[in-house]
């Protein structure tokens, strides 16, 4: 018991790693939903990439790395819309061209700093465990807000994932509704990095998501689902981090995907007995 | 009787293409009008016109009197292909559900008569005992009645249906005929493409044959005759037999069947 316990009861640098973690677990549970739901995946990757300019940036410049991230995710976003309607090319293309030019404008830019290796690991994998009361209340913030939103645009949102024509006719229009959760989306992406990284935010918006969406018959479980998923994932691997010195962020991340595959399996058993079930019955 | 749908010399298409150019009709209140035509002949594209999934391209279009897409409240549309996929974690009840949605915008909540008129639409469509059920779980004929459940759960003032018993069976149509007529009996107007002559048609007051351009416009009897049917589908594909079956069920002056 004490194992499970102790390094949360007396370090306040974990206690403050489980609280923005599970708050970045709530936010990317809430998105995450509507990316695997929108089949979003790629833009939400290239999202939690294309910031990266931004932060380093921000980084160099010394000004906060949200404001850059939020500056970069606007570019990504302005660039892929510009693309799409300008062009004949699909959005997955220019999502495609956006993402590596952006990382490669990132690298490029964190390397003309000093500590070129220190800074982009902490920029892509994040300081879950220098998270200060500032940051965590940012957070918590961003949180609340990416609830509302949620919520609000609830009809929308389902409507959107069930059928973008019937969302139009019914009164919800379709880009307004898609520029909303993509402002969501990004909002996550831009106040989770400090805590879990860039390339590790992606993680804990898609794993936790899709092991909801494997158990859940509704959304709002699945959101459920995903968000339990996503704190047990910062719980365990807070206690693995501590326990074997490794890599806070990196083990949260691990955890979220062994928790996918575990629900994966379990589920593939369960709908393998159910006809085996229905045969006997039958019988 | 007022028009809900009135089009004169109506361009429509994709893009800078036109599909069909010249289309002129109007739509009266609880009038069932049918859109026949081989795939490819400007069924969908006209009734996306309708709904404002479309610009029209050329003429004019007014819907409840003004542009279409204005009166969403007012209008239940059901289109041919739905992208929700497996994914998508839903129950069949949550899918009828959305077809209030229209009526209560982003705010007002769902009131136990929501629930009632929900339940009344599934049970219309033989469906209740599936409330339930994952929409992934259902069949496609499943799935297709669930659609239509929703568009009368929207109980609209007019319906728009693109291949509406696309993957039914055969209870499953007598199902959706009852509907579509107990919802002309509410005074609901109805514009329906399809290109299966027999049933759908049969419930329609008047028909338009499509082939990238209107190949004729009246009441069944008038303009579902052989030359016409060759002219919109290149082959002949109605003998008497369907001929009279279609003039047998045409016309839905008395009561309609309960539905079973």
């Amino acid at each position: 018991m004490d194992w499970l316990v102790t390094p949360f009861a007396d370090s306040s640098v974990m206690q403050h790693a489980l609280i923005a973690g599970a708050l970045v677990s709530i936010a990317c549970a809430v998105a995450g939903t509507f990316v695997i739901l929108r089949g979003l995946a790629f833009i939400g990757d290239a999202l939690a990439h294309g910031v990266l300019p931004g932060i380093a940036i921000a980084v160099l410049a010394g000004f906060s790395g949200i404001l850059g991230a939020a500056i970069g995710a606007g570019v990504m976003i302005g660039g892929i819309t510009l693309i799409t309607r300008r062009s004949r090319l699909s959005s997955d293309t220019a999502i495609g061209l956006l993402f590596v030019g952006m990382l490669s404008l990132g690298v490029v830019i964190v390397s003309r700093s000093g500590s070129f290796s220190g800074d982009l690991t902490r920029i892509l994998f994040g300081e879950i465990l220098g998270i200060g009361v500032q940051s965590i209340i940012i957070q918590l913030v961003a949180t609340v807000v990416i609830l509302a939103i949620a919520a609000v645009c609830a009809r929308p949102f389902l409507l959107l994932s069930f059928d973008p024509e019937q969302a139009q006719v019914a009164g919800f229009p379709v880009r307004l509704y898609h520029n909303v959760m993509l402002l969501m989306i990004a909002l996550t992406v831009i106040v989770s990095f400090q805590t879990v990284g860039t390339l590790l935010v992606f993680g804990l918006l898609i794993a936790p998501a899709a092991a909801g969406a494997l158990l859940a018959r509704r959304i709002r479980v699945m959101m459920l689902l995903a968000t339990l998923c996503g704190v047990l994932s910062v719980y365990v691997g807070l206690l693995i981090s501590y326990h074997f010195d490794l890599a806070a962020g990196a083990a949260i991340i691990l955890v979220t995907i062994v928790i996918f595959f575990l629900v994966f399996v379990v589920q593939n058993l369960r709908e393998r007995r159910i006809p085996r079930r229905k045969e006997s019955a039958s019988v | 009787m007022s028009s809900l749908v009135k089009a004169d010399g109506l361009n429509i298409g994709y893009g800078r293409e036109v599909v069909v150019a010249e289309v002129a009709f109007e739509l009266g209140s609880g009038e069932a009008f049918a859109l026949i035509g081989t795939n490819g002949s400007g069924k969908s594209t006209l009734l996306k016109t309708v709904v404002g999934l479309l610009p029209a391209m050329g003429g004019r279009l007014s819907v409840f009197g003004g542009p279409p897409g204005h009166e969403h409240q007012r209008i239940a549309y059901l289109g041919q292909f739905h992208q929700s996929g497996f994914v998508l974690p839903i129950r069949a009840v949550d899918v009828v559900r959305m077809g209030r949605f229209p009526l209560h915008g982003l705010w007002r909540r769902m009131t136990r008569q929501d629930d009632e008129i929900v339940m009344a639409s599934m049970r219309m469509m033989g469906i209740e005992k599936l409330a339930q059920t994952p929409l992934r779980s259902m069949s496609g004929g499943q799935q297709q009645r669930t659609y239509l459940a929703q568009v009368l759960a929207h109980q609209a003032d007019l319906l728009v249906l693109d291949e509406p018993t696309s993957g039914l069976d055969a209870g499953g149509r007598e199902l959706y005929l009852q509907a579509i007529d107990a919802e002309l009996r509410r005074g609901a107007s109805v514009l329906v493409a399809t290109h299966d002559i027999q049933e759908e048609a049969a419930l329609c007051h008047r028909v338009m044959l499509l082939a990238r351009r209107v190949v004729a416009l009246g009441p069944p009897a008038e303009v579902l005759t052989p030359e016409a049917l060759l002219e919109t589908f290149g082959v002949v594909v109605t003998g008497d037999r369907k001929l009279h079956v279609l003039e047998g069920r045409h016309g839905h002056e008395g009561p309609a069947k309960p539905p079973s």
